[in-house]
């Protein structure tokens, strides 16, 4: 398991390399001169010439691109051509708002889907089942902007129950700011979450342990609780933490229309503004969070499931 | 004498689905007395499992209805009782065993976990003595080292032992009476002879009363004390074993004791169903002429041209290992194995699971990579054959396999099943020149014309299996490796199967490689048998000969554990 682990972590180091380049060749090839994006209507050749001096965009392409591969294993990806801040300490400054909404979203729709699922599981065919799932594909089929507009205009304007925009640091401060995006947050993931969770929870229950639960005199509730739960856990568990690195990365819808300043926010605005090198380091840290996590989800799964060794 | 301990009264199942109502079990009665060991026999869809779990109280509802009749257990109707009344009964008084032992253990529990669940269910134990008694238990049923193995999952056990385990969990609140369906249809001969003895040694000591499902009259002779036969929903008759085995009288009786292939006779065909019967039931003469009995060793050989040669052949896999998972060692799945097979003619190659059968099987047709020796097929050395060499030399090599359910795409219809072959192989012109060979090809096997435009999953195991057979004659090939193409059938389907696989050998002039783990099918069926264990042919000889005087050990231990298709010895 160890063995596993430190190789895994190891294969990293090809992907990362691997990442580097692609965004390096993306960045080079469709991101234009980097000088006339920075300097803008106000660029002369001397102007330019000397921020390229400055930006290190004069080194050999390789030695460039050494940069790229230095900053992916570093973690320090220089200043922002926007703001002038640390990229690093943007990024942990960011990541803040982004949490305190994404991680309890996620959690609470999570649970709540799960619940829902079971109940569903149980009383399968019947009316509730059908009701259930007829509003799974209605929340479903409703655009996220319209629970938006129509939740910030009913829930925060109307009612004043929640501020309509902006974040504050600290708890419970944020609350009111994250409340309202949260709920959003929750009713587009339980349609989906429900569709899945409810299939795969189903696949078990006609399976042929289940007969021989039943056939040991267990309860329905019982054998659903524990002899279907447990393995249904198997799928479940890569459907979520799967999902985990999208946390991380912030919810860039959600919180450009709530002002939330949150890494999704940050984002959308170096992407606005031509910032390089915060859309580089962007990149790279969600590929990294994303190997991390599903070697995290590979982890989980031998504790799910005995029959999966890693070796 | 007491009342029976189980009673069923006219008993009526219906099923009621989208489609209509299907009647699965029609006005059936018996008693099942303490103590005795009743077997249900009849063929899938006969309303045996039906019963089982009318009995049981599993019936799937809605779907399942039950119109009419009783079951008594110790005198109580309990199909009146109300579902929490029926879960203190199932497991604890009435226990049940199954036919997937694969399947019907929960994967992700501990088997000493799994058989605790029961006692603490109904027996009220603390965790601690439960998981005791489950190491007990698993003790008795002679699983060796209990304490380390009560431990293990599911999957880290063979299917013998995964069915160990389901009959200890099924006595461990000594239940009253224990229904098997089907408990030893999943396993090799040699395994369920070993099951039948310890549910028979189980029976006795505990003193239960068994109903005993199984679609193979043979299986309960030496176990059964009174037999009753179901066929499409009916009990057409039940007697005790005795007078059955001996002095059947329904038709459908005497079709299924005289369908599995018997080691000491050597028939040219086996008798089937339909040779007693007619399709309205009724009861037709025997054609004598088709009882012919032969004695393979004078029939002269139907040609002296070799077809395969297969020299030393050695197929291994890698096993994994260290820090970069780099291959450590390799396994030898089929070592070292030669043997000569004549045009026309039929090799069976027998062995329990692992043995390296089905590998060596599928090394010969190329579709696993040997490691070493040769294959030597039509006089030209096929092991270093590749790409359009390899893709014409298909067309002559073609396998049909053992699980009918599985190995037919169920989005295809058959008639896009039995073309498929011809378009990647780019035979006949058109579709419709296709279409023919494929009706001819139907017919022949015995499907009707009219069925081709279905879906796999409207038609039996049998049917399947015919589909398969056709599928893999498309191309008219000359060599055909049959992997347990009747593991997975009904003894008296498996009888029609295997006719026709001889009749189509006669017709096409095919050569077989017949792989089985059932040593009375391989012995009816093959010229030659080869014993395989661990990777390596041990024994090689003329069909009669093996059976006459076996050399080896293992073989003989293969011979022992085949139902005799007797009763125990009267008493």
């Amino acid at each position: 398991m160890l063995q596993y682990i430190i190789r895994r972590l190891l294969y990293m180091i090809p992907v990362l390399l691997g990442v580097s380049l692609v965004i390096f060749i993306l960045f080079n090839m469709i991101g234009g001169d980097p000088t006339a994006v920075l300097l803008g209507k106000n660029a002369n050749a001397r102007a330019m010439a000397d921020l390229r001096e400055q930006l290190g965009l004069n080194k050999s392409l390789f030695l460039q691109y050494l940069d790229v591969v230095k900053s992916a294993f570093t973690f320090d990806f220089g200043r922002s051509w926007a703001t002038k801040q640390e990229i690093t300490y943007m990024i942990t400054q960011g990541a803040y708002p982004s949490l305190c909404l994404t991680i309890p979203a996620f959690v609470i729709s999570t649970v709540l889907s799960l619940i829902i699922s079971l109940v569903v599981a149980f009383y399968r065919g019947r009316g509730i089942d059908l009701f259930v799932r007829f509003f799974c594909i209605a929340g479903m089929s409703i655009s996220a902007l319209t629970y938006i507009l129509a939740f910030q205009w009913i829930f925060a304007f109307e009612l004043g129950w929640f501020e309509i925009s902006g974040f504050e640091y600290g708890f419970p401060d944020f609350i009111p700011y994250i409340a309202l995006p949260a709920i959003i947050w929750i009713i587009l993931s339980i349609g989906p979450d429900v569709r899945f969770f409810r299939t795969v929870i189903l696949d078990e229950i006609y399976q042929d342990y289940v007969r021989t639960a039943r056939a040991k005199g267990l309860s329905e509730v019982t054998i659903l609780l524990k002899h279907v739960l447990r393995n249904a856990m198997i799928p479940i568990i890569t459907y979520v933490v799967i999902q985990i690195p999208f946390l991380i990365l912030g919810a860039l819808l959600l919180e450009s229309f709530f002002g939330i300043p949150g890494l999704g926010g940050i984002t959308l605005n170096a992407l606005n503004s031509s910032d390089f090198p915060v859309i580089k380091a962007m990149a790279i840290l969600s590929s990294v969070v994303y190997i991390l996590f599903s070697l995290l989800s590979d982890i989980l799964y031998t504790f799910a499931d005995p029959r999966v060794k890693l070796k | 004498m007491n009342a029976p301990l189980l009673s069923v009264k006219n008993l009526t199942v219906d099923f009621h689905t989208s489609e209509g109502v299907t009647r699965a079990v029609n006005n059936i009665s018996f008693d099942i007395p303490a103590g005795k060991t009743i077997g249900i026999v009849g063929e899938s869809g006969s309303g045996k499992s039906v019963t089982s779990l009318a009995v049981m109280g599993l019936l799937q509802k809605p779907a399942a209805k039950i119109p009419s009749g009783e079951i008594l257990f110790k005198g109580q109707d309990i199909l009146k009782y109300s579902d929490s009344q029926m879960r203190d009964i199932r497991g604890n008084d009435i226990s049940m065993i199954f036919q997937e032992p694969m399947t019907s253990l929960n994967p992700v529990f501990k088997v000493g976990d799994q058989i605790a669940e029961t006692l603490r269910v109904h027996k009220n134990l603390s965790k601690k003595e439960a998981w005791e008694k489950a190491v007990h238990l698993m003790d008795l049923v002679g699983i060796p080292n209990p304490t380390g193995r009560a431990h293990t999952y599911p999957h880290e056990m063979s299917g013998g032992q995964k069915q160990r385990v389901m009959i200890a969990m099924a006595i461990s609140c000594e239940p009253k009476l224990l229904i098997a369906d089907e408990p030893t249809t999943a396993l090799d001969v040699t395994i369920q002879k070993q099951v039948l003895d310890l549910l028979f040694r189980l029976q006795q000591e505990y003193h239960m009363s068994m109903m005993f499902i199984t679609h193979d009259l043979g299986v309960i002779g030496d176990i059964a004390d009174d037999v009753v036969v179901m066929y499409r929903s009916n009990v057409v008759e039940k007697n005790n074993a005795q007078t059955i085995f001996t002095g059947a009288k329904h038709p459908y009786t005497k079709g299924l004791l005289a369908c599995r292939p018997k080691l000491g006779a050597n028939p040219k065909r086996l008798l089937t169903v339909s040779d007693f019967m007619n399709e309205s039931g009724e009861e037709i003469k025997i054609d004598t002429a088709k009882v012919v009995v032969y004695d393979k060793e004078v029939v002269p050989e139907k040609s002296s041209d070799i077809l395969l040669e297969v020299k030393n052949l050695v197929t291994q896999f890698p096993i994994k290992g260290g820090f970069f998972n780099r291959t450590v060692d390799q396994f030898k799945a089929v070592n070292d194995v030669s043997f000569t097979l004549k045009k026309g003619q039929t090799l069976g190659l027998v062995g329990e699971s692992g043995c390296g059968k089905t590998t060596l099987g599928r090394t010969i047709l190329r579709l696993i990579e040997p490691a070493g020796g040769q294959i030597i097929y039509n006089g030209k050395d096929i092991t270093g054959v590749y790409g359009e060499e390899l893709r014409l030399l298909r067309r002559k090599m073609q396998i049909i396999f053992q699980d009918p359910y599985s190995s037919l795409n169920p989005r295809m219809t058959i008639a896009e099943i039995l073309t498929e072959p011809l378009v990647i192989h780019k035979v006949g012109s058109s579709k419709q020149e296709r279409l023919d060979m494929a009706k001819q090809l139907a017919e022949k096997v015995g499907l009707k014309v009219a069925q081709l435009n279905r879906y796999p999953h409207e038609f039996s195991g049998g049917q399947r299996q015919r589909i398969s057979i056709a599928r893999a004659l498309m191309l008219r090939p000359e060599f055909v490796v049959c992997d347990e193409s009747v593991s997975a059938l009904d003894v008296s389907i498996q009888a029609q199967v295997l006719n026709l696989l001889l009749d189509l050998q006669d017709e096409f002039g095919l050569t077989y490689v017949f792989i089985s783990h059932d040593l009375s099918v391989v012995n009816f069926i093959a010229d030659e048998v080869g014993v395989m264990n661990a990777g390596r042919i041990i024994e090689m000889d003329k069909a009669s000969r093996i059976y006459k005087n076996p050399k080896e050990e293992y073989t003989r231990m293969l011979l022992s554990a085949i139902p005799k298709g007797e009763t125990k010895s009267a008493t």
